[in-house]
């Protein structure tokens, strides 16, 4: 415990730089957006006059400080474009990015870990060969290519899945809101009809994320057991007659899953990238798909709120990850 | 007496991107019950390729070309790896150099021997973790149940060499190889260690191999002593008729090389020249003559072991 509070108090001031650099940034990005509210008809007086209203008249150091004492109070601004607080549309959006993240990550996992295991166990057979496939495959195509190539054959060829329209069909009714994930929610109501709808929406975008994700992660599987397999201690265990599943799984992949855990965080953080991608090929209504708007629109306050946003996700995703190796890792519990 | 192994022919070869490496050739030897044999040997002599391939344990390039291996009745050669991972364990145990490597570093020592107690002790998941402090209190470690809970990396190599031991001994094994138990450890730990392999196999009668290219340690351990060179075996006898009269040249060499409390180190001899390789096609049918100062024309021919003395045999055309 001691240590988590450890690590949150050592990530602030990286979040303070944070919180610096995107705003020095969107200030100093083309665009004004003054002059894109007024409309490309404005005469200069109400430009002026619209800047003085978003206080954007007044020199830099205020507004770094009226926005600094904003934040304080956890106030993120307005969106310019929708009218709405930041703080309240970044809520309502980040279930729809998290849950599409995590069926991602999920669906990776659980095709790239066996895949990496049986390619070291099997070294040189088909097994091996498909998982160098996926792997160079993986890196070599672009997330935005194989969302749309995926649309192609399963919406527009196949028809087996619905449009990319976002998390639901326009006929279906979003599920009371509990967790904020519609896949938990609908099967908490009791709704199966509206899960399996919502499933149909989330395969093509979480596949197309995951495909993203599977090389690396089955790569350093791959390679981890590799190392793990040839080393003494596995010999012990193959001398005391340890069942293969044994050795496999107990004793080689545990061990093995010490680098992966690091990757997977990496992994993680490649993913909440390609995620602002996916969400406007897939027109999910995620905080990407919300900040790339925002951006073409010169709307400060919700780019400002999504990277912080990002950040405080990326200090707790590492945090995460240290927890599950202390939890593997004996050494790593008691060395702090 | 009966044997406990009986090695017959045995030959291995590793397939390496360099060619076909001959490690082993015709090796034969014996174990009788409650013995403890030494193989020694120079670096590279195939000591522990031999004990890899008895245990059904040769890595993926590693081949057995020939042979057989009888624990007992059964032919390990023949046995299939299935079958085989019932009996290492159980009926052959083995424990290796480095023993902090070859523990699982993110293991409990103690789960690491209720494993095995699992596997072929008859243990049941209710009393395994009572018997595996049995077990490391039976190998002295102090403080037992506490001790079951540590990591490897919190113990030190003398400890960890006994949990070892414990792992190996946990199911009553008839025969033990132990390949270079002692090398890393320091000098007390290293008689503390031998001791107690020995300790273990007078007390349930199991038999050890005890692989080391430390022939003083051998003389002090074993009562019998294999030798082998470049993988050939050259010569098997009782310690004190081995000491007192090598037959091969190779063994000469190996004693005169060995530090003793009495000698002085100017008298010691390092053997010259290198092993051949193994992995030409046309290795000399004795490997050691190009190293030795008695070969004669007529050490090219095939060659065997053949006995010399009541329990001495020895591969030679011209021993001493
Ligand atoms: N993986 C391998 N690939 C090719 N050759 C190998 C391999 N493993 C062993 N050998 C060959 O087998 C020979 C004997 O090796 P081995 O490890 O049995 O020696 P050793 O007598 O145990 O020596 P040491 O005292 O150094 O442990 C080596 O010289 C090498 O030529
Ligand atoms: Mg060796």
């Amino acid at each position: 415990m001691r240590a988590v509070l450890f690590r949150l108090a050592g990530a602030l001031p990286t979040l303070c730089g944070v919180v610096l650099v995107t705003f020095l940034l969107t200030r100093v990005l083309p665009g004004d957006t003054a002059t894109y509210f007024a409309g490309p008809t404005a005469s200069a007086e109400s430009i002026a006059q619209i800047k003085a209203s978003l206080g954007l008249d007044l020199p830099l150091y205020e507004q770094f400080w009226r926005y600094i004492i904003a934040l304080v109070h956890g106030d993120l601004g307005m969106s310019l474009t929708t009218g709405q607080p930041v703080r309240m549309e970044l809520l309502n959006r980040l279930p729809a990015s998290a849950e599409l993240t995590l069926c991602a990550l999920f669906l990776a996992i659980g095709i790239a870990v066996p895949l990496g295991v049986l390619a070291a166990v099997r070294q040189g057979s088909w097994i091996d060969h498909l998982c160098r496939i996926v792997a160079t495959a993986g890196v070599s195509l672009p997330v935005f290519f194989t969302g749309l190539l995926l649309i192609y054959v399963f919406y527009f060829l196949l028809g087996w899945l619905p449009a990319p329209l976002g998390r639901l069909d326009a006929f279906a009714m979003a599920p009371h809101a509990v967790t904020g994930f519609y896949l938990i929610d609908t099967l908490l109501g009791g709704d199966v009809e509206t899960f399996r709808a919502a499933a149909a929406q989330i395969v093509l975008p979480a596949g197309t994320l995951a495909l993203f994700a599977l090389a690396p992660i089955a790569r350093i599987t791959r390679a981890s057991m590799l190392a793990v397999l040839g080393s003494e201690f596995i010999r012990t265990a193959r001398a005391s007659g340890l069942s293969s599943g044994t050795v496999v799984l107990t004793y080689a992949l545990r061990n093995a899953l010490l680098p992966v855990v690091t990757v997977l965080g990496m992994v993680f953080s490649f993913l909440l990238g390609a995620n602002v991608l996916v969400e406007k090929v897939f027109a999910w209504p995620g905080i990407g798909s919300y900040a790339v708007e925002a951006l073409i629109a010169s709307d400060y306050a919700p780019v400002q709120g999504f990277v912080l946003t990002m950040a405080v996700l990326y200090v707790l995703l590492n945090l995460g990850i240290d927890l599950l190796n202390r939890a593997i890792d004996p050494r790593a519990r008691r060395g702090a | 007496m009966t044997d406990v192994l009986r090695v017959e022919d045995l030959s291995v070869a590793f397939h390496t991107r360099g060619g076909v490496v001959r490690a082993l050739d015709r090796v034969g030897f014996a174990v009788e019950a409650g013995q403890t044999m030494a193989l020694v040997g120079e670096s590279g002599s195939g000591k522990s390729v031999t004990a890899y391939a008895i245990m059904g344990l040769l890595e993926a390039a590693g081949r057995i070309t020939g042979g057989r291996a009888f624990l007992g009745d059964t032919d390990l050669v023949a046995t299939p790896a299935a079958a085989m991972a019932r009996i290492r364990g159980k009926r052959i145990a083995m424990i290796f150099q480095n023993p902090r490597a070859a523990l699982n570093p993110i293991r409990g020592v103690g789960k690491q021997i209720a494993d095995v107690l699992l596997r072929h002790g008859g243990a049941t998941r209710s009393n395994a973790w009572d018997r595996a402090i049995d077990a490391l209190r039976a190998v002295g470690i102090p403080d037992p149940s506490r001790r079951a809970k540590a990591y490897p990396f919190e113990l030190s190599g003398g400890m960890c060499q006994r949990v070892m031991i414990a792992i190996a001994v946990a199911a009553r094994p008839e025969l033990l190889i132990a390949d270079e138990p002692t090398t890393g450890l320091d000098v007390t730990t290293q008689a503390v260690v031998m001791d107690l392999i020995g300790e273990m196999a007078r007390d349930t009668g199991m038999a050890t191999i005890l692989i080391t290219h430390d022939l003083a340690l051998a003389a002090e351990r074993a009562g019998r002593i294999a030798v082998m060179h470049a993988g050939h075996m050259v010569e098997e006898a009782d310690t004190a008729s081995l000491l007192a009269g090598p037959r091969h040249p190779y063994t000469a060499r190996l004693i005169a090389a060995t530090p003793t409390a009495a000698g002085s180190l100017e008298s010691l001899q390092s053997v010259p020249g290198g092993l051949p390789d193994l992995r030409s096609a046309s290795i000399p049918h004795c490997r050691y003559a190009a190293r030795c100062e008695r070969s004669v024309p007529g050490c090219d021919a095939v060659l065997a072991m053949r006995p010399v003395a009541d329990r001495h045999a020895v591969a030679c055309w011209n021993p001493l």
